[in-house]
């Protein structure tokens, strides 16, 4: 059983309360019916990702251990932020209505644009690192 | 929406949060292999439930409460991705493949058995 540090649950937690309520807003304020193509959801898990990456990356090394930062806004906030649940049950709702093609693309579209996101991210953080170590 | 329900939005999204990274911890503390077992099971476990909810055919707030709220701040993509990256980034191309491959196929599969389950 690993030891939980409390504040780092209560970061966690914090994060996850500011994530959850930013996605439900979009979703409630731009909401998609499949067959549709789920444009929130999918910006939604984009963006979580580019903050992701630029989290992880840029806290990975620099901050003591007794920082909080990236607990919230990593774990917390963009882990409840993303959603990898919604795209399942969005894809179901394809496959319901026979697109099989929007299907496979909805996922690849998902994965490439994420996959880009968390490059550009990281290498934006490496960049600025390797300026301003010179 | 209410207020109320707003309110009921943040705690249950703190709690979806919470229950991915103590899962994902303990799941840790036993695997040592390269494949992002914790990531897979929060993701693979909330899309069943996503799917039983929904073929339950709950009323539209439970939905949106234990559903939308809840489960999706359980389940995460940007984790995902973002070990999928890491992976291949360190030589481990098989593994973030299989990491890609196997979470869509399970993903899907267990969010459909969930619906069917729930009787849709």
């Amino acid at each position: 059983m690993p030891r939980f540090d409390r504040r780092e649950l209560a970061a966690i937690y914090a994060g996850g309360v500011l994530g959850a309520l930013a996605r439900v807003s979009l979703a409630q304020a731009f909401p998609v019916q499949v067959p549709s193509w789920p444009w929130t959801t999918f910006a939604i898990n984009v963006s979580g990702s580019f903050l992701l990456a630029y989290v992880a990356t840029r806290l990975r090394e620099r901050l003591p251990p007794s920082t909080y930062r990236r607990p919230l806004l990593g774990t917390g906030f963009c882990g409840a932020y993303t959603t990898f649940s919604t795209v399942q049950v969005e894809v179901l709702k394809m496959l319901d209505h026979d697109r099989y093609g929007m299907a496979i693309a909805y996922v690849a579209a998902s994965l490439a644009a994420g996959l880009a996101a968390v490059w550009v991210a990281t290498a934006m953080v490496r960049r600025v690192r390797m300026v301003t170590a010179g | 929406m209410s207020v109320w329900v707003w309110i009921a939005v943040g705690v249950l999204g703190g709690a979806g949060a919470l229950a991915r990274f103590v899962l994902d911890a303990l799941i840790g503390t036993r695997w040592g292999g390269a494949f992002p077992l914790g990531t897979f099971a929060v993701n693979i476990s909330g899309a069943f439930v996503l799917g039983l909810l929904t073929g339950l055919d709950v009323p539209s707030e439970t939905l949106l409460l234990a559903g939308t709220a809840m489960i999706g701040a359980y389940t995460t993509f940007s984790t995902w991705v973002l070990e999928t990256h890491r992976l291949a980034e360190e030589g481990e191309i098989g593994t973030a493949v299989l990491n890609v491959v196997l979470s869509i196929t399970a993903g899907v599969g267990a969010a459909a058995v969930g619906r069917l389950i729930g009787g849709h």
